[in-house]
């Protein structure tokens, strides 16, 4: 069972960081928009 | 599209939980490796919408050989990326797997060699997109992609005409082969929920590719008009020098 959680868990910790790296991604485009957007 | 997308979203997690619940819960247990071969739910559906991915890769790369378009480069760029992560999950859940029931974690047989060099060749896809400059990147990269994609077939072949650690085709195998039909159920429902998912994360990823491209061609555009609102440079009055040459140096050229 110790394999089969960790199993479960590796994935949605892979899934979870890309989201994340995705949700800075983000962010960051957001912030370089307002920049842009200044005079 | 935007009031249906939070509805896809909904409906990608209640597929997910269900699916969870039917490989967790519904399927029955594996009589030779007990609870441990419900890794199969995850990692059977993960290295098929790799494939899938990489296909979609492939797809959009002759697509942007053949037209040039922005859109299917951004779709090229996010097919592979999410391809990467989910062929990740694979590289991980495999060995996860193989430790208690093979009682290695890893062996260099065709399936799992295949498999890493698979993943080898998509990283290096990515890696070539992020550093490499100039006007001809997308197009190496596109070409890139058409030749790596080979390896796609050469995974999915490796346990038919190789011998190997990894199980022999459990799923369009030989005599013998096959899965209970309880186990199929759990199959599926994982494979709709991952491929769902995967569709969310594709459309994340190809809708801030292009929103970068904007951006950047925003940048290139502001920098343009700078330069234009640059005032004329000054006639020379020393005997020999051009108002071109002046210019040049004040842009750090040297004139030719």
């Amino acid at each position: 069972m110790k394999f089969l959680y960790l199993a479960y868990i590796a994935t949605w910790t892979i899934h979870g960081l890309y989201l994340l790296y995705l949700r800075g991604r983000y962010q960051r485009l957001r912030e370089e928009r307002k920049e842009l957007e200044k005079p | 599209m935007k009031r249906f997308y939070p509805f896809f979203v909904l409906v990608t997690l209640a597929l997910l939980s269900y699916a969870f619940y039917q490989g967790m819960f519904a399927a029955p247990t594996e009589a030779t490796m007990g609870d441990v071969q419900r890794i199969f739910y995850y990692h059977l559906p993960h290295a098929w919408v790799a494939f899938l991915l990489f296909f979609a890769n492939f797809l959009a790369s002759i697509w942007y050989l053949v037209r040039r378009t922005e859109r299917a480069d951004a779709l090229a760029l996010a097919s592979a990326e999410v391809g990467v992560v989910f062929c990740t999950v694979v590289l991980v859940t495999g060995p996860l797997w193989a430790r208690p029931v093979w009682g290695i974690w890893w062996t260099w047989d065709a399936r799992l060699t295949s498999t890493l060099v698979l993943w080898l060749i998509y990283v290096s896809y990515l890696v070539l997109r992020r550093f490499a400059t100039g006007a001809q990147t997308q197009v190496l990269a596109a070409a890139l992609a058409i030749f790596g994609f080979l390896d796609v077939p050469i995974v999915y072949l490796s346990i038919r005409y190789f011998r190997t650690q990894h199980p022999q085709p459990v799923i369009g195998g030989g005599e013998g082969s096959g899965l209970d039909p309880r186990m199929w159920i759990a199959v599926l429902w994982n494979l709709a929920g991952f491929l769902a998912f995967a569709l969310l994360l594709v459309r994340l990823r190809y809708r801030l590719a292009l929103a970068e491209n904007a951006l950047e061609a925003a940048h290139a555009d502001r920098a343009l008009g700078n330069l234009e609102q640059m005032p004329p440079p000054r006639a020379s009055t020393q005997a020999g020098e051009s108002p071109e040459s002046h210019s040049a140096l004040k842009l750090g050229n040297e004139p030719r």
